[in-house]
């Protein structure tokens, strides 16, 4: 019952978005519409784009009510229509083989492979280094606070350098992009682990020495249990901006291969519809992986007892 | 190769020593607390310096410190007014803006529950999603200039905000909100004096995320298409010069411009929260 009293709103909420959506196509795609309806030969009104340069948009759509429709079939729209964007992401995705360069699965899937590799090496090296700073004191002085300032720096910024440099002695491909998914994901995962790892209290800490365990026992037994939830929490920051991580990564990276590829090949040449289903898949790729996660935690959290 | 030992001498040196600080009588000292993480990156900084100049690493792969300082004090004038393009420009007028619009989106949808149970869910997704791809789109609509890049940093900002800030506006219990109707206050009055105070911490928490987003974002959409100034732009057009002692001056001053907007926040915090337990300790 739950379920279907919180839908309710929600899909109201989306259907007015979309609705929005397409009322606003109309007033930015008005103008291009129309010129190419004069050149066509439809009558509009005023003539002449010297004319119509000046006046806003919403004046032109209320003259030219014949030239709606077009406003929805642009070949190049700055603002595409759903449907338009639909299309677009069936053609890639459904009719192209995916090993075609213009299938947005293998684009997807050149993204994605990066994106999980650098997640991957990113959160392994983050919890070696918060099992370190949790069992070293100096470290942890002297790391901690440099993790917790990294995250109040824009450390995307370095993305192009890191690939201009890895490119020039001679690393290409996939582990360029890793690496700076893996550095994105990797202070997220320390700081979270951290702090899970410091959850068990005095007590906890205390009844397990009375049970004469040591440090190993301690870590498998109790802190690495307890620490899950934190895990996970960080998990899902460090997905997403792994995500982005690649993303950035594959605009310097050029070729224009991979989602963030497609996006800066679509900007070069105006092509809204693509950059649009470019970003469509990267949202569904992020929304994938994310719900991924919560289902690995959902199942691991119940199987150690800690969620009903 | 001589440099290259006497790194590691210095690392085995500064280590040994903050383990000492660290397991020391006065490790809870402010003074201390200060000094571990000081020496530890200092450390780091000359042992860059020195593997660099002993192993000759070219400057097209890697630049000493030394380098950047000298380039960053040279060409102080281009990076101001990269500064001001990217950072008083673009992120703080996208920051302002975006803050602001999700602050009074957010009172709206605590006003009407329907907004609060559609919007929010829609929001949550939103903020997940790898939203530095509208770049592209925004700077097509908006052009080059900095108000591109403010548009990014207002739509990369909103929903974190947004999420914050309606948390924080339910934070407060059923029994303060009995106390002030026994009061007699009105709605206005409420958010006024107890809900609003009482979302302070949620909203300097959506305040602190977004300084990070903001500057990312005007960064980031830089890389397509920007004026001949700005920090994205430097960096990109640099890196393809292989001028990288450039290059890390701009991320320097990004680095720099993201920690103290970062700080500047959180002081204001500080004295806006005053009352809440995390900031009396």
């Amino acid at each position: 019952m739950a379920h279907v009293r919180t839908a309710g709103p929600v899909l109201v909420v989306v259907a007015a978005i979309f609705a929005i959506w397409y009322v606003a196509v109309i007033p930015m795609n008005i103008k291009d519409a129309i010129t190419q309806a004069e050149r066509a030969g439809a009558t509009v009104s005023p003539e002449g784009a010297q004319a119509r340069r000046d006046m806003s948009a919403i004046g032109l759509a209320v003259r030219n009510t014949a030239v709606i429709p077009a406003t929805y079939a642009l070949d190049r729209p700055r603002l595409p229509a759903p449907h338009q964007i639909a299309a677009e992401l069936w053609d890639t995705t459904i009719d192209k083989k995916i090993t075609s360069k213009r299938s947005l699965v293998f684009h997807g899937w050149v993204t994605l492979s990066a994106t999980l590799l650098g997640f991957a090496i990113g959160t392994a090296a983050g919890i070696l280094l918060a099992v370190g700073i949790v069992h070293s004191r100096a470290m942890d002085m002297s790391v901690m606070p440099w993790a917790i300032a990294s995250q109040t720096i824009p450390i995307l910024a370095i993305a192009p350098m890191v690939i201009v440099v890895l490119n020039s002695i001679g690393v290409q491909g996939l582990i360029p992009k890793a690496i700076i998914s893996a550095y994105l994901s990797f202070f997220p995962v320390v700081v979270g682990m951290v702090k899970g790892l410091r959850t068990p209290d005095a007590m906890q800490m205390d009844l397990l020495r009375t049970y004469n365990a040591n440090r190993n026992q301690t870590f498998w037994r109790l802190r690495l249990p307890a620490s899950l939830p934190f895990l996970f929490a960080s998990l899902k920051i460090a997905v997403a901006a792994a995500l982005v991580g690649t993303i950035v990564a594959e605009l310097p990276a050029g070729g224009g291969r991979g989602l963030g590829g497609r996006m800066l090949t679509g900007s070069y040449y105006g092509q809204m519809i693509q950059i649009w289903s470019a970003l469509v898949m990267a949202a569904l790729l992020a929304a994938g992986l994310v719900f991924l996660i919560s289902l690995i935690e959902r199942i691991s959290l119940r199987r150690l007892g800690l969620a009903s | 190769m001589i440099y290259v030992t006497l790194a590691f001498l210095l690392w085995a040196a500064a280590w040994a020593l903050n383990v000492r600080l660290a397991n020391g009588p006065h490790a809870e000292t402010r003074t201390i607390r200060l000094a571990v993480p000081v020496l530890f990156g200092l450390t780091l900084l000359i042992m860059w310096e020195l593997i660099v100049r002993g192993l000759n690493v070219p400057l097209v792969i890697l630049p000493a410190p030394t380098q950047i300082a000298a380039t960053f004090a040279e060409q102080t004038d281009i990076l101001w007014r990269d500064f001001v393009q990217t950072f008083i420009k673009g992120a703080l007028s996208g920051y302002f803006i975006g803050c602001g619009a999700a602050f009074l989106t957010a009172l709206l949808v605590d006003r009407f529950d329907f907004l609060r149970q559609g919007l929010l869910p829609v929001g949550n997704f939103v903020a997940a999603l790898p939203i530095v791809g509208t770049a592209p789109i925004l700077v097509m609509w908006f052009g080059f200039d900095w108000q591109s890049k403010a548009a990014v940093v207002v739509v990369m900002v909103f929903f974190p905000m947004l999420i914050n800030t309606v948390t924080g506006l339910r934070e407060t219990s059923a029994m303060q909100r009995d106390l002030m109707h026994t009061y007699g206050a009105s709605p206005w009055q409420s958010l006024l004096k107890l809900r609003l105070p009482a979302a302070m911490p949620f909203i300097f928490n959506g305040l602190k995320i977004s300084t990070t987003l903001a500057l990312i974002g005007a960064i980031v959409a830089e890389f397509f298409g920007s004026p001949i100034v700005g920090m994205g732009f430097r960096i990109s057009t640099s890196v393809g010069q292989l001028a990288l002692d450039m290059v890390w001056a701009e991320i320097t001053v990004a680095a720099l411009a993201g920690s103290l907007f970062y700080g500047a926040v959180a002081l204001i915090e500080k004295a806006v929260t005053f009352w809440h337990p995390s900031q009396r300790a």
